[in-house]
């Protein structure tokens, strides 16, 4: 029985100026096919610019039981947002 | 459809976690790769998003056929597009089958040794150019009528793969439609040609559905996990309501003298497929199940040396790059 090749998340770029985006993952041998593979199966309807492979045993992700922790903190911190402070129509736009 | 007969495996979980589960899933909070599931909502997964991918490399074979026999450049290039694109709805689907713990080469295997199933519909020949036309306007109809639900299925992977597809499955459809109309509107022959694909393919479409399942366990189950959004006849009836008229546009007779408009229901009455004939090919006596394998089975076999030439580089160039 072979080998399977190693899987690839995608990134793409969808317009200039935006960033790269998760759109799926492939399986390559390496990361110049897991280029060319990403550009037949994820570009085929003018959807990029530029691809960006990572092989997806090398992404280190949060884990869902931290949700809690890590997340809840910033709900109370209403301040961060620039709609917390009333600032009276005659100033003008701010 | 795409994945016939799902049935639902029986989760030994705690009754705690699965009230919680089902909470998070009946306000619509999407189930992610990491977060805690049922072993009986995995399993389910695997064997249907398993089940569509395979459908969708199989289902390149019958249109595959006509590739090289298209009767125009443009015909040939178009058809090339749907049936690449067809590659990637595999692809894409195997991805998030993938998310479930499983590896792509056990689901090839599995499809390759008649393990895993894929739908009935791509076990019937494309005999002429006309059937091209109908697999694009009834068979990717059919698929899409089940697909445009599953966009808002609970498993977030599964659903972002839907997403794609189904941005790209109404190409499918337009096509064929397309070749319905050239072929209505052509000569004498070529809409006996139309009518008598429509006659072969009108049932087989039905069929992907499956059988009713309004009394069904396993599908009470998995729509209460959202992995399957209608019941089987829901979407049959929704799909003979949209065909209807783009038959009745087209100039050709749907094979079913029981077609009535009921108004009542607002819907159409219609005859049932075989379902002796649909259970059949599912064993695996439809007109095509041994090619259809066999023709998976060879591209792997004869395309291992290439898997393994390109995994053998890739390592053999990793190597020199240590070195260096």
């Amino acid at each position: 029985m072979s080998k399977e090749w190693p899987l690839w998340e995608i990134f793409i770029r969808g317009q200039h100026g935006l960033s790269h985006r998760h759109v799926g993952s492939l399986h390559a041998p390496d990361a110049e096919m897991a280029i060319k593979n990403a550009r037949d199966v994820y570009t085929r309807r003018n959807e990029g610019v530029s691809i960006w492979v990572v092989e997806a045993n090398n992404i280190s992700a949060s884990s869902p039981s931290e949700k809690g922790p890590l997340y809840e903190p910033s709900e109370s911190k209403i301040y961060r947002h620039p709609t917390f402070f009333d600032i009276p129509d005659e100033v003008g736009h701010m | 459809m795409y994945a016939q007969m799902i049935k639902s495996e029986a989760s030994t979980d705690d009754p705690e976690k699965l009230k919680e589960f089902q909470a998070k899933i009946d306000a619509n909070i999407k189930v992610e790769p990491r977060d805690w599931m049922p072993e009986g909502y995995r399993k389910t997964l695997i064997r249907q998003i398993g089940q569509h991918a395979h459908s969708e490399i199989v289902g390149q074979l019958p249109e595959g056929n006509w590739i090289t026999r298209a009767p125009t450049l443009e015909r040939k290039m178009i058809l090339l597009a749907k049936v690449q694109d067809e590659a990637g709805h595999g692809l894409y689907l195997y991805a998030a089958a993938e998310t479930l713990g499983v590896s792509r080469d056990d689901l090839t295997e599995q499809l390759l040794n008649g393990k895993m199933k894929y739908s009935s519909i791509f076990n019937y020949p494309t005999l002429n150019w006309a059937d091209i036309g109908a697999v694009g306007w009834l068979v990717d109809g059919a698929a899409i009528m089940n697909q445009v639900p599953l966009q808002r299925t609970s498993y977030g992977p599964y659903s972002r793969a839907m997403i794609r597809v189904c941005k790209e499955e109404s190409f499918h459809q337009r096509q064929g439609y397309d070749i319905m109309m050239k072929m209505a509107q052509g000569t004498d022959a070529q809409k006996k040609m139309a009518q008598d694909a429509l006659n072969r393919l009108w049932y087989p479409s039905l069929m992907m559905f499956g059988p009713s399942d309004a009394e069904s366990v396993h599908s009470t189950q998995n729509m209460a996990w959202k992995i399957k959004m209608n019941t089987n006849d829901e979407l049959r009836q929704k799909f003979v309501d949209q065909t209807v008229p783009q038959a009745k546009y087209l100039g050709l007779t749907i094979p079913d003298e029981h077609l009535t408009w009921n108004e009542e229901k607002g819907g159409h009455d219609y005859s049932d497929p075989d379902w002796s004939e649909f259970f059949d090919v599912l064993k695996g006596n439809g007109p095509c199940n041994v090619d259809r394998l066999e023709a998976r089975n060879k591209a792997w076999d004869d395309g291992a040396w290439v898997r393994d030439g390109l995994m053998a580089h890739a390592e053999k160039k990793k190597a020199q790059v240590a070195a260096e």
